[in-house]
This record gives structure tokens, sequence and C-alpha cells, in this order.
């Protein structure tokens, strides 16, 4: 290196040492004006007052496989009332000697979910694999066949219970969302003024009180002997409150679309649903996926609400857990767990919709 | 200069008593025009004086209130098979191109055959790479439009409407929206186009373009047709006040 700069007539020298390599960097991003230096100490501060006693208290100090008596007198964390309850909070009142289905139905989504991450992937044998794959794992999870013994879906508990609804839940709301935006921008009266209203209507209440309606009010109206599976109840109220969120966040896709676009479209004579579908959507959902993928997270998130109508999701099972004497004053440790699940299915939506962003980027 | 004739018998584009509202605003006023196969027309005009809309009326881009606009014998009615028929024989190029971003170059050509003419996709593909190579830009095709200068798009568009194999070409101001040095390359396609024989319509301000292909020039103001002449007369001998007004405006 030196050498080359020195047969150059013109010598290429090196900056500071003080401005390259982790000291030059510290200096740049973390002490560059008094300010920022300020920031820094006083972060520093915060991370040494709490870093180390959450080590010493969640790693040094906590116990892992305990019963609930030695648990008490331990001196930190008792992740023991996650080890020694983890098969009912993950699996609730599925009746136990047959747990093992529920888990192979879980470790094929989550094949399914890693496969479908590769865009290349995508085709049209995997959109027919998909229905067919939730449907073995729903016959594997609901028997009667190949000699399962029946678990009806009352005892479908745990993170079942939440897998279930979000999956569903978010795979129907979408599309319908995309209908209801498309619905809302149409020219026919009658078809965009039931799209304003069901918009309207379903993002005027909160999602407890659709919680409330499906579970309490529906079952009302129905005739006498007929029952609607609760949870199915449950998952159709999801489903109708996230649509409408969805709907605006596209019909604002929809907008930003300029009309050059239809205009081109229409001139080549594309009807109304090549227009849409290879034109207009394709541009318009691009542009929407980070607050769409920011509405199928709380919604993912919201799943836990279905608490109020007495299911038993991975919330409820935890809380049900808790409320047994001999684990109970654990919270901290049983809630601290359910939020790194609740943040691992969080995170991955978040990361793959960036990565789709950057692959789809022209 | 291009010397071509229109075949004089053949009406193509026949247009009758012609009136459009925007709101209360009068925008076309009794517009009457036939255009024969193979007739290349020019119409100018000040801005705000109804020459895009007439030209975007006649594929239904803009729908008319009043009278009678028929295209290879199809009537323009609110029967959208009708009009979307009409728009696959009538091709039209923007002031500002309306490439589709999302899309290759490739497949902006390949779209329309492919899913409104049930052409085979390869096939598109090489009625599309022809098209391509004609306006001097099969190189850039499997680039996307944001990745090619105003000119290039312009071409490209251009491209993406004869890919259609229309019998009509409508030009909205094409020129208006390039950078002056990319002008040039953009009238050299569309004079090439011309030589061919091709049905035209054009919406422009290039005066040099209308002398040397147009068959016919119209002045339009005030949502009417003032003034319809060979480029010859117009340009030396025009006959309305308000033509001779713009002329004097815009060739200083």
């Amino acid at each position: 290196m030196e050498k080359s700069a020195e047969t150059v007539g013109s010598v290429d020298l090196k900056p500071p040492a003080s401005d390259v390599g982790a000291l030059g960097w510290i200096k740049t991003n973390l002490f560059n004006t008094p300010f920022n230096s300020f920031l820094t100490l006083l972060i520093l501060l915060c991370l040494y007052k709490t870093v180390p006693p959450f080590i010493k208290w969640a790693f040094l100090g906590g116990v892992w496989f305990t019963n609930g008596a030695q648990c008490k007198v331990a001196e930190g964390a008792c992740w023991s009332v996650v080890t020694q309850n983890l098969r009912f909070i993950l699996f609730g009142f599925y009746p136990y000697e047959q747990q093992w289905r529920p888990a192979v139905a879980i470790v094929l989504l989550i094949g399914f979910l890693l496969y479908s991450r590769e865009r290349r992937h995508w085709n049209r044998k995997l959109l027919v694999a998909w229905p067919l794959g939730l449907a073995v794992m729903g016959f594997i999870m609901r028997g009667g066949i190949f000699g399962l013994p029946v678990v009806e879906t009352t005892k479908w508990s745990g993170i079942i219970l939440t897998l279930l609804l979000a999956i569903f839940g978010l795979t129907a709301a979408y599309p319908l969302g995309v209908l209801l935006a498309l619905g809302r921008r149409s020219q026919l009266p009658a078809i965009k003024m039931l799209s304003v209203i069901y918009i309207e209507l379903i993002r005027g209440v909160p999602l407890i009180s659709l919680l409330f309606m499906a579970s309490v009010m529906f079952p009302l109206f129905l005739p006498e002997g007929i029952t609607v599976d609760k949870i199915l109840r449950a998952q159709v109220a999801i489903i109708l409150f996230t649509a409408a969120y969805i709907a605006e966040v596209v019909r604002g896709g929809l907008q930003a679309i300029p009309k050059g676009q239809y205009e081109a479209a229409e001139s080549l004579g594309l009807d109304y649903y090549q227009k849409m579908r290879l034109i207009i959507l394709p541009q318009a959902l691009k542009i929407v996926i980070p607050p769409t993928v920011s509405i199928l997270i709380s919604a993912f998130k919201d799943t836990s609400l279905v608490v109020i109508i007495g299911l038993f999701d991975l919330l409820k099972t935890t809380q049900v857990t808790l409320s047994n004497p001999e684990w109970m004053g654990f919270s901290a440790e049983a809630y601290l767990f359910i939020s790194l699940v609740y943040f691992a299915g969080c995170f991955s939506m978040s990361n793959f919709s960036r990565r789709l962003e950057d692959e789809l980027r022209t | 200069m291009v010397q071509s004739t229109a075949s004089a018998s053949e009406t193509i584009i026949e247009i009758v008593g012609l009136h459009k509202w925007f709101g209360d605003f009068h925008v076309l006023k009794d517009i009457n025009l036939q255009v024969n196969r193979g007739e290349r027309i020019v119409i100018c005009g000040p801005s705000g004086s109804g020459k895009s809309t007439l030209i975007r009326c006649i594929n239904r881009l803009e729908e008319h209130q009043r009278g009678k606009i028929v295209v290879d014998n199809i009537e323009l009615t609110k029967d959208i098979k009708n009009i979307e028929k009409i728009r696959t024989e009538v091709g039209m190029v923007f002031q500002h191109f309306n490439l589709f971003p999302h899309l290759t170059i490739l497949e902006n050509l390949t779209l329309g055959p492919i899913w409104v003419r049930k052409t085979a996709r390869a096939e598109a593909e090489e009625i599309a790479m022809y098209y391509l190579e004609k306006v001097h830009i099969a190189e850039q095709a499997h680039k996307y439009p944001g990745q090619l200068s105003g000119g290039q798009q312009q071409r490209v568009a251009i491209a993406r409407s004869l890919c259609m194999k229309p019998k009509v070409m409508l030009f909205d101001e094409p020129t208006s929206a390039l950078d002056p040095e990319m002008v040039k390359e953009v009238l050299d396609v569309m004079i090439d186009l011309a030589q061919e024989g091709m049905t035209m319509l054009v919406v422009s301000h290039e005066m040099g373009f209308a002398r040397s292909v147009a068959h016919r020039v119209l002045f339009m103001d005030y949502g009417q047709i003032l003034e319809q002449n060979s480029p010859e007369e117009f340009f030396n001998n025009p006959g309305h006040d308000r033509s001779k007004l713009f002329l004097s405006q815009i060739l200083h």
C-alpha cells in the first residue's frame, strides 16, 4: 500500500488514526458533540444500572427445573414456572397424551412458513399445497380418521388457538380488505356505498365489542338447535375487523397510483379486472407493505383479546398456570416468556416484509 | 418530406356534432371531423383549447355528452365491450409516457398482446422485440422504465402501442415533457411510422413535424376547430385571425 502511494506522483496520505477504526467510529458516532457525549454517558449509566442486575436475576440466580416450593427460596428468576408448565401453556386442555398431534401440526406449519419465505418458491403448486397442508393439520388436530381419537375444538387452546386465529385471520382478512378497498373506489354506487358502510361501521367499534357480539349476540339470532363453533365465531369477528383496516390502507395505496397508469392500461384495451390485477394492485399493494404489515402484526397480537369471551389462547393458559397456588407470584417470568413467543412471531413478520420490499424494488 | 398520400376514400374515424362539458365548462363545441385511413393530422392550438380532450374522446378516456364518434365502423356508446374493442384498435401515446414502472420494458410491450389479443407469450415477445428494434432500443428490453431516459421511455411507449397492431395512433403532446435534446429521437420514430402509412392524430406544437408529415393541420381554440388546412397553406397563409396570432407567438 505505502509503496504504491510513493511511486505515484501524488501521495495518498492515510486519514489520521483518530478518524478510522474503532476509535474513529466511537468519536464520530458517540462523542461528536458535547450534547451527544452527554447522552452517551447517560445511556452507559442506565445500562450499568439495569443490565448487570437483570443478568444476575435472570441467569446467575435463576432456577430452571425446580418445583414451586424451591422457587420461593431461590434468589433469582423462577423459570421453572415456564419449564414445568410448558405443555399446558402451549397446548392447554388438549388431552395430555395426545399433545404430540398439535406439536406435529405446529412443526408442519412452521415448515410451510419457512418454505414460503422464499419468493422463488412461489408458484401454483405452493398455492395448492397451502390449503391442503392446512387441511392436513386440521385433521391431525381434530382426529376421527386413521384411528386418532376425536378432540373437539372446544379443547383446542394455548398456542394452537393463537396460531389458528392468527393464520386464518390474517390470510382471510387481507384479500377481503383488498376487495373492500376496490369496492370503496368502485364507480357502481351500490357497491361503493356498501363498502363505505361496512368499513366505517366496523372501524367504529372496538374489537372487544365485536367479539362479544360474536359470542353472545350472534347465537341469539340462530334458530334453535343450530350452533356455530365458538372459535369460528371469534375467528370471523377478527377477520371482519382486520379487513376494514386493511381496506383503508390499500385504498391509500390505490390513490397513490397516478391517473396515467389507469389510462395507459385502459388504452391498451385491458378490462377492469386485468387492469386492477396486472397494473394497479401490484403497484398499490407494494407501496402499502409497511402499513399493511403493521396492521397484520397488531391483528396477530389482538388475537389475545379472545380471552374475554372465554377462549383459552396462549395468554389465557399462562394466566391459568399462574393462578395455581404452587406457581403464584411468578408472573414476571411467565409473561416474559410469552412476550418472547409473540415477539418471535411479530419480528419474523416485519423481517419478511422488509425482505419482500427489497426484492420488489424496481 | 414524406410523400405517401392517404387512400382518399376509406373513413376510419368519423366525428359528428361532438359536444363535451367538464361541469359547466363547454370544452368541445360542435366538432365535426372525418379521418381517412392512412391520413396524418396534426392538431395544434393554445392550451385549454380542447385539443387533448378531443383525441382522448376518440378512445373514450373522456366521455362525450352529445354527438357521435364512430371508429372503424364501431360507434362509441356506453357499451364497455365496444369501448374495449375500439381501444384495442386505437393506440395512444401520452405526454408523460405512462409506462408501467413495475414491469420490464419487454413485459410492458407484451402485456397487451398476451392479455387482450390472447397471443402466445413467445410470439408476443417476438413482436415486442421487432418493435423495440424499430424504435432502436432493443438492448434495453430487460430494464425497468425507471432506468431509461425520457426519450427512450417515450419510444418504448410508442412501441408498446404498436405491439397491439393498432389501426390508428393517437399522440397527446408526445414531446412536450422531454428535454430538448431528446425531442428529435422521438420525432424520428414518429416520422418512420408516418412513412409506413399509419393513420395518426398528433396533438403537438412541433411545427417542423407538422410541415413535413401532416396531410392536414387542425387549429383549435375555444373548443372549436377554427381552421383546417394543408400544412403549406396553414403556415404560409393562415386563414383565421386566431391562427395567425398563434403562429406568430410560437414561431417568433
